[in-house]
């Protein structure tokens, strides 16, 4: 006996441009986004140093688009922790966290903020990880340039070849 | 002519019965915690040592008195330093504020308070300065475990 089949009734009108952009938006939203990286530099200690180097002229992160820090949590995408986190500045690195909106990336700037460094004591949180999900990773004490460049990259491809489930739920 | 004013100042401490010797170029006074505060008032208006650099403290586990608390002077006048020492036991760490001479030891006093846990008579706000309410213990302590963290917010797992 054959069964009898239910159709699939789609919401949309078959058009074959909007199939065509459908397939396509993770891509293009990743592309979008991959080149307005907005930072929020939550620079605590000595890194600050390099990452001002990072932002200076010879280093031009604004080929990646990642130039203009934003200092309000709600306008950026991208945190930078840069440098030691104490446990007395651990709220206060939560909040700025929980205040920015999706999409967020955290990198983790230089070994105090990778792994506390080498601080093992009463004061310093051994990671942000600890605290908040860290997308990438710089390594070093502090970070060359060159190392910061090649972490925007990174990230850059990542979130290029992710997809963008906000725009899903609303297409 | 520094020399001959510390050797001065020395020869008159010497005669008001305080220990007084040289270390490193640095007059030491040693003193029992009660003539903390006086000897602090004569060093400032009698010796012009105007300005308090730093308060600090010294922990010694395995001595009687535990801890030596430590002050540094400089006269902008002279051009000198002297320091000024003074032991206090483990069970009744408390010594004479400073803080009707110098405005300086509000925050120095606050600092020792929360790393020596040292009691500062007088001082009206020993609130903790670098670490922060609900820190139990007193870090820079000998006795305080290594690798004994109190966080602020729960570890993520």
């Amino acid at each position: 006996m054959a069964k009898a089949t239910i159709p699939i009734v789609s919401a949309h009108a078959p058009s074959p441009s909007f199939e065509y952009f459908s397939t396509k938006k993770d891509e293009f939203v990743g592309w979008a986004r991959k080149f307005s990286l907005f930072p929020y530099p939550f620079v605590t200690a000595c890194c600050a140093m390099e990452f001002m180097a990072v932002s200076s002229t010879p280093y031009d992160t604004d080929r990646f688009g990642a130039a203009l820090p934003r200092f309000s949590p709600r306008q950026s995408d991208l945190l930078m922790v840069v440098g030691t986190l104490t446990h007395k500045q651990a709220p206060v690195l939560l909040r700025v966290y929980e205040q920015m909106c999706e999409p967020k990336w955290v990198m983790a700037f230089g070994a105090c903020a990778t792994s506390g460094g080498f601080y093992q004591n009463y004061a310093a949180v051994a990671g942000i990880d600890r605290i908040i999900p860290v997308d990438i990773y710089v390594p070093g004490c502090p970070p060359r340039p060159e190392t910061v460049i090649d972490a925007i990259m990174k990230l850059q491809d990542r979130i290029a070849g992710s997809r963008h489930p906000i725009i899903t739920k609303t297409f | 002519m520094a020399a001959a004013f510390l050797d001065l100042v020395q020869r008159q401490l010497v005669l008001a019965g305080g220990d007084a010797v040289f270390s490193h170029n640095i007059l030491v006074i040693t003193l029992p915690p009660a003539e903390l505060l006086g000897m602090a008032r004569r060093l400032k208006s009698e010796f012009l040592f105007d300005l308090l650099l730093d308060v600090t403290a010294v922990d010694w586990p395995d001595r009687t008195p535990r801890f030596d608390v430590v002050y540094h002077f400089y006269s902008t006048t002279h051009l000198i330093r002297v320091r000024l020492k003074t032991r206090v036991l483990h069970r009744d760490p408390v010594v004479d504020s400073l803080t009707s001479l110098y405005g300086s030891a509000h925050f120095m006093e606050r600092e020792c308070h929360d790393m020596y846990g040292i009691v500062f008579r007088g001082n009206p706000d020993l609130r903790p300065i670098l670490l922060y309410e609900n820190f139990v213990g007193h870090p820079l302590r000998k006795d305080y475990p290594k690798l004994h963290e109190q966080p602020l917010v729960p570890y993520r797992t």
